[in-house]
């Protein structure tokens, strides 16, 4: 089980000595927040949908987990490249705890990310609706987290090379961001826009996320917190399978 | 008995990259205890079958045993057995080089006491103690080198795999690694397994010589034998008699694109 540790504690490390990823990434969110928050917020009350920054905030947190956590799976082309993986795919440790080890870091440093930009969304007049609630979307950040570290990894174990960086953040990580109801309501959207982000977990993180914080969700939270533990269970068991498939 | 089966048996190895033959059904031993090298000129395949014999990549056919264990179906077992320094860096530049030998002995199950003790005495005989707390980002070329050969000899591997270990090291430092390898060969039994296009350094170390060229090896014998052989004086003389001389191509890789873009993403 050290191996799982270390892989984690590597993870942690690496992020916490990298302030600039850490304030990076967070710029972002914060423009999102305060652009779309301030700039739509008018507009979305004007159109009968209540609070825009109780709408906005979980899908801005969950963009940044979104984000941080892909980016986390995606690193494995990183250790690729400067060859650390090598020295982890020669040890006498079964691969699926090495991805076990990869994701739980991942997932751990992006709920990190959620969580600082909850604590911000705070600062610009956010409340979350109970302190229960906040305590229980501490469950939906670290899945969402899990879920899209583990998808990174999948997605990174069948990579070789930078070039398919940009392919997939606009093909997969921008779609999934845009289709999962994150800024807008999905009641009044198009059939089309629907069925395709009914068809994305993200939609149901997210969803769980303003059924905790923000006390309105559209599913039950219950569905969400089964779509998005599903999700996050078989993405693991996909990257987990493509990892060991890896070689060098 | 364990110790009568050869540390590695190979037979009819083959491997293919598409059209491309980097292997060409090689077959060959290593009896425990040995030092065993592979001697050829870049792109012969030496690499490849380091590789193969080391669960990175799957032979496209062939039996192979590496102490007693198939890579292919028993990977695990296989992995126990052996260790490895790659030719390329393979360390993670965002750690201190403490942490890189410490995390390597996680991996390999040392138990902590030891593993400290063995990490002291490597680093010192590798002259990076002092710099121990230092990222690997700030070491030179030489010096990554040394931590990344000290570091594959943590866990007292059985079987050490050394795909050109020398490569970029000083004379000294040369010298002293070789000292400790072969102190452990002699002491543990530990079985060498290295590559090599130095032919000093394969006469100098070496039980064992295989001349390896085109995926094929041409000899194989001690370095007496190969001279013999060769009707050579030195085993200069017969490596360039028995492999001709012209220089060999080598394609630049997936890997070095990926190295020149991760500079201009400026990332590490």
């Amino acid at each position: 089980m050290e191996a799982v540790y270390v892989m984690w504690l590597r993870q942690l490390k690496k992020t916490w000595r990298s302030k600039a990823r850490i304030i990076g990434s967070l710029g972002q969110p914060l423009l999102f927040l305060l652009a779309l928050g301030f700039g739509l917020g008018a507009v979305f009350e004007k159109a009968g949908q209540g609070n825009y920054v109780n709408f906005l905030v979980p899908g801005i947190i969950a963009m940044s987990i979104l984000f941080t956590a892909m980016f986390a799976g995606i690193e494995i082309i990183w250790d690729r490249q400067f060859g650390f993986l090598k020295e982890t795919l020669v040890a006498p440790i079964p691969r699926w705890k090495i991805m076990l080890g990869r994701t739980l870091g991942g997932a751990t440093t992006s709920s990190i990310q959620g969580i600082i930009v909850l604590l911000i969304a705070l600062l610009i007049g956010f409340r979350p609706v109970s302190l229960l609630g906040a305590l229980l979307s501490m469950a939906f950040i670290f899945l969402i987290a899990f879920m899209f570290t583990a998808f990174g990894t999948a997605i990174a174990s069948r990579m070789t090379d930078m070039q398919a960086f940009p392919l997939v953040m606009n093909f997969i990580i921008m779609p999934i961001f845009f289709l999962s109801g994150s800024l807008f309501p999905l009641t009044e959207a198009p059939a089309g826009i629907k069925a395709v982000s009914m068809a994305n977990p993200l939609t149901y993180g997210i969803d769980g996320l303003r059924g905790t914080l923000s006390g309105a969700s559209h599913f039950p939270i219950l569905l969400d917190f089964s779509v998005i533990i599903s999700g996050a269970i078989l993405l693991g068991l996909l990257g987990s399978y493509l990892f060991s498939k890896i070689e060098v | 008995m364990a110790t009568e089966s050869p540390a590695i048996s190979v037979e009819n190895l083959v491997k293919k990259f598409g059209n491309f033959t980097a292997v060409d059904n090689i077959s060959f031993t290593v009896p425990r205890g040995k030092k065993f090298v592979f001697l050829g000129p870049n792109g012969a395949g030496k690499t490849t079958t380091i590789k193969i014999l080391t669960t990175l990549l799957h032979p496209t056919s062939g039996n192979i045993k590496v102490d007693l264990y198939d890579p292919v179906t028993e990977q695990q077992l296989a992995r126990k057995s052996f260790g490895i320094v790659f030719q390329d860096p393979s360390l993670d530049d965002d750690l201190t080089a403490y942490e890189n030998m410490d995390f390597h002995g996680a991996f390999y199950d040392v138990p902590k006491k030891l593993r400290k003790e063995r990490i002291e005495y490597l680093l010192n005989l590798v002259d990076l103690w002092e710099r121990k707390d230092d990222f690997v980002k700030t070491f030179s070329g030489g010096m990554k080198r040394r931590l990344e050969v000290a570091r594959g000899l943590i866990h007292h591997p059985k079987i050490l795999f050394l795909d050109e270990p020398i490569l970029g090291l000083d004379p000294q430092t040369r010298n002293h690694l070789w000292d400790y390898v072969r102190e452990l060969n002699q002491k543990e039994g530990m079985t060498v397994f290295f590559t090599t296009h130095y032919m000093e350094e394969a006469d100098k170390n070496s039980d064992i010589i295989a001349i390896i060229d085109h995926g094929k090896i041409i000899v194989e014998g001690t370095s007496q034998e190969i001279k013999e052989k060769a009707k050579a004086e030195t085993l200069e003389e017969a490596f360039l008699k028995l492999t001709g001389h012209s220089i060999r191509k080598e394609a630049g890789t997936a890997q070095d694109q990926l190295r020149a873009m991760a500079k201009l993403w400026g990332r590490r």
